[in-house]
């Protein structure tokens, strides 16, 4: 039978995995940035950046020294009998330690550092039961150069779609070279405010090169990426042709007098990972298969 | 063009310099953020002395990860943070301490700018998360002041031995390319709100 201690080693493992290496489908995105760049400082940006994916990979450290916060979501099967929440709550700490991850996680009021990235709701565990035998853990460690441009607008419905494009973009003008672009963005339509928030940030949970599966919202990612694109404001905000790497938007139903929409900001280390715990305590690693 | 200058900076150093070039650089380069900035400042007020000298330095927009291996710290990761949260300090900053380089990501505003001309200093921005790449041009760490700030927070005394590539995003001559991108982007905004379908 799996138990914490397992669960607090394959959480050890995954955070490793995500903060040194990025999914193969942010890495494309970031190549085919490189590709097409023609400026000499955009070019010199991508260059460092493709550069320090390398030596992160081959020196096995975090790839950014901002190695954020940790924001998980788990799928429990029907009948989990192992207690996830202390496993992960474990894992951060020991990872903290052992990886190292950057002690980030501070008291919000009197920015206390208790060192090792644990606090009250941190990590932050979104949890739900599925139907699978295994228990799957993604997390995403989320750095705050890219968070703090994040923003909410709570709009009428009757700035319906064009109150949508207006608000993502102000969003990435006002963000500017601050996220660390080329950036991607999760964003989130429709529920509730705070739902609204929490799609944005589930939005970047699917691999870039993944549209939406409805048709009409699929559009919508495509040409809102391909004319943030011709911004200019380049990577690093010093100009060139790619800012926005990935855009992906999720949507639920909402009250009919409201239009919530919310933009996660997320910088070019887009970095997420998933581990399953099958119930003989193997381990896979979707988001990481080949390393 | 490329060039491979040592701090600290001398102020002929600082002006030969042009907003576009990229420069690697050796020597000590001092890290500091919003608290090294604050306690400085207030240390200064109340004419109190500061563990190290400014002038010349690269002050780098930095909160590493250290690693303590025996005695001695080694650098992890050690990447920039975003120099804006910096603006309303360093036009004082650059003017009382009198720094020649200040390293960070993302470009600072209009009055740093202007402190930078007066004062003679340079803006050099390091790309945003290659923190792995900007630790491989730290040889050494000859040790740490105001620890009690926290690891991030902390000034790390760093050697530095071809550190970079730094591209130089704003001149001492009041030149500075986020302005210029501003600008552009400003310009490109209108294409945007066509390609779009939004209002001008
Ligand atoms: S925005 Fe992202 S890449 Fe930039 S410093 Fe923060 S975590 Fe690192």
């Amino acid at each position: 039978m799996v138990t914490e201690t397992d669960v607090q080693n394959a959480v050890v493992e995954l955070l490793r995995k995500t903060v040194v290496r990025l999914p193969a489908d942010v890495k494309s995105a970031l190549k085919a940035a490189a590709e097409i760049e023609t400026e000499e400082v955009p070019r010199m940006q991508l260059k460092a950046i493709m550069d320090n994916i390398a030596l992160a990979e081959e020196g096995n450290t975090p790839m950014c020294q901002d190695t954020g916060v940790t924001i998980f979501y788990i799928t429990l099967p029907r009948n989990c009998e192992v207690d996830v929440e202390k496993g992960i709550v474990d894992g951060v700490r020991l990872a903290t330690k052992e990886v190292p991850l950057r002690p980030n996680a501070v008291q919000p009021l009197t920015r206390k550092n208790p060192g090792d990235n644990v606090g009250e709701r941190m990590p932050f565990i979104n949890c739900k039961v599925g139907d699978k035998e295994y228990i799957e853990i993604t997390v995403m460690t989320k750095g705050a150069g890219s968070e703090n441009m994040s923003q909410l607008g709570m709009l009428t419905p009757s700035q319906g779609v064009p109150g949508i494009k207006e608000f993502v973009l102000s969003t990435v003008l006002r963000a500017g070279g601050n996220p660390c672009p080329p950036m991607v963005l999760g964003i989130g339509i429709g529920g509730s405010s705070d739902i609204c928030m929490k799609l944005a940030k589930e939005a970047l949970l699917r691999p870039l090169n993944e549209r939406h599966k409805d048709s009409e919202i699929a559009a919508l990612e495509t040409e809102l990426l391909e004319a943030l694109n011709m911004l200019d404001i380049g990577p690093m905000g010093l100009g060139g042709r790619t800012t926005v790497l990935g855009l992906n938007i999720e949507y639920a139903y909402c009250h009919t007098a409201s239009l919530p929409v919310a933009v996660n900001v997320q910088c070019w280390a887009a970095r997420r990972g998933t581990v399953r715990i099958h119930p003989d305590g193997k381990l896979q690693f979707p988001t990481h298969e080949e390393g | 063009m490329t060039k491979r200058l040592k701090t600290p900076l001398s102020e002929d150093d600082v002006r030969s310099l042009k907003a576009g070039e990229v420069v690697y650089l050796d020597g000590v380069v001092l890290t500091g953020r919003d608290e090294v900035h604050i306690h400085a400042l207030e240390h200064l007020e109340k004419g109190e002395s500061i563990p190290v000298d400014f002038k010349g330095a690269a002050l780098f927009h930095c909160g590493p990860i250290m690693r303590k291996s025996g005695d001695a710290w080694e650098v992890v990761a050690a990447g920039p943070t975003t120099s804006s949260r910096m603006n309303s300090l360093e036009p004082e900053f650059i003017e009382k301490f009198r720094p020649g380089a200040i390293i960070g990501k993302g470009g600072m505003s209009q009055p740093t700018v202007d402190a930078m001309k007066k004062h003679g200093c340079v803006y050099l921005a390091i790309t945003g998360g290659a923190a792995v790449l900007a630790a491989k041009g730290i040889s050494s760490v000859s040790g740490v002041e105001w620890y009690e700030l926290g690891m991030p927070e902390a000034i790390w005394i760093l050697n530095a031995d071809n550190f970079g590539p730094l591209t130089v995003g704003i001149d001492s001559h009041g030149n500075s390319l986020y302005a210029s991108v501003n600008e552009k982007v400003k310009e490109n905004e209108a294409k945007v709100r066509e390609r779009l379908g939004l209002k001008k």
